[in-house]
């Protein structure tokens, strides 16, 4: 008994490290099929990853939220020590800011009455969704946020996506409660953009650094350091003259753009219902109010 | 002697933490952090456990969950699917076959193992996601993000061994 046993014992154990070691060059040759397939076939892809960051929203979403309540503790902690001069800052801001309205009011009665004048169709407003994000992609390699906000809330594909100092990204995958909001900075994000001064075109190429690059700037325009850049409208789902970032550097290397908005500050964004992803599908039917949009928010 | 329900019930569940572990640092990794630049060069907390487990106890995390590990760190970091999937693979298979070599032999030893197999694996990921994109990608960011990795790594290790000693024994 004894003996038969180990006699199948040795016979077993090199078919079995045979069987484990096919089963292992299996799954690595299913892994560059999958990385193949995924050039091919990017809608698919797009799709299963949609699905399953759609199934683990929950658990992201309960994780996410103690970092939220902490940073908040944080800033308000941090607070408490400078509110004097805070204060005092910002006091001399809104006496700034007061005369910047009064500018602003006057060119918007007069930009009305010019368009009225022009016939100038009235371009459409643009209503928004308020998510939060609860995952960050953790790495160097890519550079986007999951928001806990899906097409079930009215986000599409291609919509743009802000805070309330600029440009953030673009949503590209989109599940049913949960989508994916490619930032500026990541290597596969182009974005039409103007030079505000000059309204010269341009486009905003990522790079996977900090700082995305400027190219296929329309030839002839001159540019320099401390530029603003906005978001030009062109081609896509994308308001014009969303605030970009500023021109950071010019040099033979290339021209770089230093975003208003930081990555690490990116915790609730505003997603822009534009009205021109009806393109493809109609848009729902409500009513928008003029200036403020329909608001939603989610936590 | 008749073993009851619950005590294999029991043991199952503790021959399964090596693979929720790691599962759990798939997901820890993604957590939103406010701390400039951080979530650029954030540790790659699941290649310490893949390593950790391959090294110590290979039977509880076979390759198979090994490549689920990988799929799902694909799928939430948003890389290309299938890239982190066959880099977690291939050092799961580098480990096992050094094991004679890496088994038992002193934290220091196993430490620098762990520092050799990750910078093959992040310039594997380098490599693979700039093939996939027709570009060179940034190599900066990357480089801190492992130097931070095998930084982190006797920290969760320790984590591991005791995990080891007190809930898995030796079933």
């Amino acid at each position: 008994m004894k003996d038969n046993s180990h006699t199948i014992s040795r016979i077993a154990a090199p078919i079995r490290g045979m069987a484990q070691r096919f089963s292992f060059m299996a799954l690595i040759l299913l892994a560059v099929a999958l990385m193949m397939l995924g050039k091919v076939d990017i809608g698919l892809m797009e799709s299963v990853r949609a699905n399953v960051t759609d199934a683990a929203t929950p658990i992201l979403d309960v994780i996410s939220k103690p970092i939220v309540s902490v940073n908040k503790m944080i800033s308000e902690a941090k607070g408490f020590y400078s509110v004097r001069e805070e204060n005092l800052i910002l006091k001399q801001e809104k006496d700034r800011l007061l005369q910047w309205q009064a500018a602003a009011r006057k060119l918007e009665i007069e930009n009305k009455n010019l368009r009225g004048l022009l016939n100038f169709p009235v371009e459409p407003a643009a209503g928004f969704i308020t998510a939060r994000a609860i995952a960050d992609t953790g790495g160097a390699f890519a550079n986007s946020v999951v928001i806990n906000a899906g097409n079930k809330s009215g986000i599409r594909k291609g919509q743009a996506t802000i805070t309330g100092e600029g440009l953030v990204g673009r949503v590209t995958d989109v599940g049913a409660r949960s989508s994916r909001v490619l930032l500026i900075t990541d290597l596969n994000s182009r974005i039409p953009v103007v030079l505000q001064s000059s309204q010269a075109r341009a486009i905003l190429a990522g790079d996977n650094t900090h700082r995305p690059k400027l190219i296929h700037l329309s030839p002839g325009a001159s540019i320099s350091q401390g530029d603003r850049i906005v978001t030009s409208g062109h081609g896509g789902a994308f308001p014009p003259g969303l605030p970009v970032g500023l021109v950071a550097s010019v040099n033979e290397k290339g021209i770089n753009i230093e975003p208003f908005v930081q990555r690490s500050r990116v915790t609730y964004l505003r997603i822009l219902d534009y009205g021109l992803t009806g393109i493809v599908e109609t848009p729902p039917i409500r009513e928008l109010p003029a200036s403020t949009g329909n608001k939603k928010t989610r936590n | 002697m008749k073993t009851s329900i619950w005590y294999r019930l029991d043991i199952l569940t503790r021959l399964l933490t090596p693979f929720l572990l790691t599962l759990a640092l798939v997901v820890l990794n993604l957590v939103p952090l406010e701390i400039p630049s951080f979530s650029r060069v954030v540790p790659l907390l699941p290649l310490i456990a893949i390593y950790h487990w391959a090294v110590y106890r290979s039977e509880l995390l076979p390759a198979y969950a090994v490549f689920m590990i990988g799929l799902l760190q694909d799928i939430f970091s948003g890389a290309p699917i299938g890239v982190y999937t066959l880099v977690f693979l291939l050092v799961y298979g580098m480990v096992i076959w050094q094991h004679r070599f890496l088994f038992g032999k002193s934290f220091a030893i196993i430490w620098l193992g762990f520092a050799i197999v990750a910078g093959g694996a992040f310039a594997l990921v380098w490599a693979l996601i700039s093939l996939w994109s027709f570009s060179l990608l940034e190599i900066r960011a990357a480089f801190f993000q492992y130097l931070l990795t095998v930084a982190t790594f006797p920290s969760l290790a320790w984590v591991f061994m005791r995990w080891q000693q007190f809930i898995i024994r030796q079933l």
